[in-house]
């Protein structure tokens, strides 16, 4: 510990400064942000809570590596484009991720501070600064010149997707003036930034803005081009690519394999918030896209798409939305303030029960579920204690509308077309962890396509690490 | 990116048109059985539409659809020139096709012969003896019957009103000829799920491989949404990864046509609006 014990133990005692929000009775009502942001008072106030630790733990504990430290310093000092900078040598899109990654878990988790009191508000001071510079000037915010770099002669990678792996990849390959070309199969660039996550957690244009930024620096993005469809790797080799990075994202969504969930108003959470996000059907009939309005909506599953999912369907006009999990609050895997917010907002959360059946009116319509109590018994292999069925005990809950968000499997698309692309028992891409190799020599891959459904920040650090040895390959 | 529609043919006046376009990334890969996703403006919906024909060397893809709902009514409006905003593809699993030692019969049905027309192409290409059974409500609403011949020594038409050819059902062709050709290989169909349904029933007895090209709601129509998922032998399978087309005897086809209602109210509300004038403003 570098700073003095008196001085940390005060700023510990300090509580963290509040988000400005719109209250949950006026924002079920509507698609904009929950979280209002910090004002510069309130950003100057949380950054003076930072002890400037020498060995920084929660730099450790952020996938990409930011220098917290270093931002908050700056911030903390009125210097705020400098604090800007330092966030950008690592992270292309801070205004996301100060507004999705898992703060708690990741860099506020390791804080100093939290071990007696509550820790810095890091992300909070993330989307502060970037939303700051969000209207300056792109390549200036990006690379600290009036002009954007040069174009390396020769040098082009391709990235297949266009969310956080891929646009990670984009961003700091392009920066030192290597062209990148992403190619996207929807009609949209940002992947599960705009079909998965809802607008009033994390604007689109937010989303659009980071994306124009590093169209500003060259990055070429050519949307309704399939991977292993309209484009394939060796298309792209034949191309004259010298590498590709391959982040095509979560793949189908799993579902519950229990009786009537083919009945109509059963969606997967990706249906869901597809029609809604990317299709905009919060708009219907301005936008074509239609989504089903639930009046009694029991969604299934208790991660961060769960609780997107509840919270859309609240602001869609359902009058009850119940999250239905086979385990406790306490195992629930999204994000604490999502839940925090869902709460707020009126989702009831039913725990301790699992699905059981489906069932339909004559017209094959979802009219109610049945899901067996349950208990919680040893822990598992992931660690949480596992849920044991109660014999006998069943309940009936009247539902319209059933969602479920129990994750997703692997997209199949990328694999059927790439020969000798090595992929592992449940489908997923296997890479070198160190470099994001695939077994095919000079294609990258990282993201949910080889992790599996994971997060934003976590699919940032993939598209890092692997931009980084591109980089070495390429410049050497 | 957009694609320019080079030619335009109205098949039914006001009903079903064919559009050629210009999309050569798309003609370079696309085989039978592949479908397309669409998106007509920028407020529009995403839908599926299955690929009729494609010319590589043109770089062009033919699509025909039939004016059910507000996006078709659309494009039913765009002309020769006119851009479709976004075009997708090809989408979809290959037909299986391979030379068989018998004959292969393609049985299309509406706006389906269109898709059926591609399928039975591909079969003709590898040299496999290629009937063709076509059925429609009466003469004037029949597809592709020319196109067919051009290829298919034996072209079979059925009419509901016996306007023309057959008098009834495209499956009381199929039997007769089944009974009579015990050689056949393979039948493919493609058209309404009553249709298809009815195909099925009809092939049973004789065991004769019956493949059928499902035409489910989709979203993203690559995997990630599972919104067409249909149940085949009793798994959940879905028809944009998985399909479009699937063992005609193992589809839940009662299953699939309750799916296909799901948004019909909504549907209407669309259709109603943009027939009542509120045209979407980024449309020609």
């Amino acid at each position: 510990m570098s700073a003095p014990a008196e001085n940390s133990s005060k700023k510990a005692k300090t509580p963290r400064t509040p988000m400005p929000e719109q209250p949950a009775a006026q924002r079920v009502t509507n698609f904009t942000e929950v979280a209002l942001g910090y004002t510069a008072e309130l950003a100057a106030k949380e950054a003076a809570r930072c002890i400037q630790c020498k060995k920084p733990l929660c730099v450790k504990g952020c996938p990409v590596e930011i220098n917290i430290p270093g931002f908050i310093k700056k911030l903390a000092e009125g210097d705020l484009e400098g604090s800007y900078k330092v966030i950008r040598d690592t992270n292309s899109l801070p205004a996301v991720c100060g507004r999705v990654c898992p703060q708690e878990t990741q860099c506020e988790g390791s804080c100093i501070l939290g071990k007696k009191g509550e820790p810095v508000a890091i992300g909070r001071l993330e989307r502060y600064v970037a939303d700051t510079f969000m209207a300056s000037d792109a390549c200036e915010q990006l690379t600290g010149a009036h002009a954007c770099a040069m174009e390396r002669e020769g040098l082009k990678v391709a990235c297949i997707g266009a969310g956080p792996a891929s646009l990670t990849v984009a961003g700091y390959l392009s920066a030192l003036g290597i062209k990148v070309h992403v190619y996207e199969a929807l009609h949209e660039v940002g992947g599960v930034l705009v079909y998965g996550i809802p607008e009033f957690r994390l604007p689109k244009a937010i989303v659009r803005k980071e994306i124009d930024a590093m169209r500003a620096q060259g990055v070429e993005f050519h949307t309704n081009w399939v991977g292993g469809k309209t484009v394939t790797v060796p298309d792209l080799f034949e191309q004259g690519f010298n590498a590709v990075f391959i982040g095509v994202g979560a793949g189908l969504p799993r579902f519950l394999r229990v009786p009537g969930e083919n009945f109509i108003g059963v969606f997967s959470a990706n249906e869901y918030l597809t029609r809604v996000n990317l299709g905009r059907a919060y708009d219907f009939p301005n936008h074509d896209t239609p989504a089903y309005t639930g009046r009694n909506v029991a969604v299934f599953g208790a991660g961060n798409v769960a609780m997107d999912a509840a919270r859309t369907a609240k602001r869609l006009g359902a009058e009850r939305v119940m999250i239905v999990y086979r385990r406790t609050e306490n195992e629930m895997p999204a994000r604490l303030e999502e839940l925090h917010h869902a709460k707020e907002e009126g989702i009831e959360l039913m725990c301790l029960n699992a699905p059981v059946t489906f069932e339909a009116d004559e017209k094959g319509w979802l009219k109610s579920i049945t899901v067996q109590k349950m208990r919680l018994g040893e822990p598992d292999d992931s660690g949480r204690c596992s849920p044991i069925a109660c014999e006998g005990e069943f309940c009936d809950i009247p539902c319209d509308m059933a969602i479920i968000a129990v994750g997703t499997g692997s997209n199949p698309l990328m694999a059927q077309t790439t020969p000798g692309l090595a992929l592992n028992k449940w489908g997923y891409i296997t890479v070198d962890e160190e470099t994001g190799e695939t077994s095919i020599p000079n294609v990258f891959a990282g993201g949910d396509i080889v992790t599996g459904a994971a997060t934003v920040i976590s699919a940032m650090g993939a598209g890092r690490r692997a931009a980084k040895e591109i980089a070495k390959r390429l410049l050497a | 990116m957009p694609s320019r529609i080079l030619k335009k043919r109205s098949l039914i006046p006001g009903q079903t048109s064919e559009l050629t376009l210009e999309a050569p990334h798309i003609a370079a890969k696309a085989k039978p059985g592949n479908f397309v996703i669409l998106r007509v403006c920028e407020n529009g919906e995403r839908i599926p539409l299955t690929i009729a024909d494609t010319d590589k060397d043109a770089g062009t893809i033919t699509i025909v659809y039939l004016v059910l709902g507000k996006t078709t009514a659309h494009l039913e409006t765009l002309k020769e020139g006119d851009e479709i905003l976004d075009l997708c593809g090809p989408l979809g699993k290959d037909t299986d096709i391979h030379k068989h030692a018998g004959p292969v019969i393609c049985v299309g049905g509406g706006t389906g012969i269109a898709a059926m027309h591609h399928i039975a192409k591909g079969h003709h290409t590898v040299g496999n003896h290629v009937i063709a059974i076509i059925g429609a409500r009466n003469k004037d609403l029949l597809l592709f019957e020319a196109e067919l011949k051009r290829f298919c020594p034996e072209v079979l038409v059925s009419t509901d009103d016996g306007s023309y050819g057959h008098k009834g059902l495209v499956t009381e062709l199929l039997e007769e000829r089944l009974k009579a050709d015990p050689s056949v290989a393979e039948v493919v169909a493609v058209g309404p799920v009553p249709m298809m349904a009815a195909v099925a029933r009809t092939t049973k007895p004789f065991g004769v491989k019956t493949v059928v090209s499902l035409n489910s709601i989709m979203v993203d129509g690559i995997g990630m949404c599972g919104a067409c998922r249909v149940s085949v032998g009793g798994k959940t399978q879905f028809a944009c990864v998985d399909g479009p087309e699937f063992d005609g005897q193992l589809v839940d086809f009662k299953e699939l046509s309750s799916r296909l209602s799901a948004f019909k109210t909504m549907e209407q509300i669309s259709y109603e609006k943009f027939r009542s004038g509120h045209v979407c403003t980024c449309g020609k």
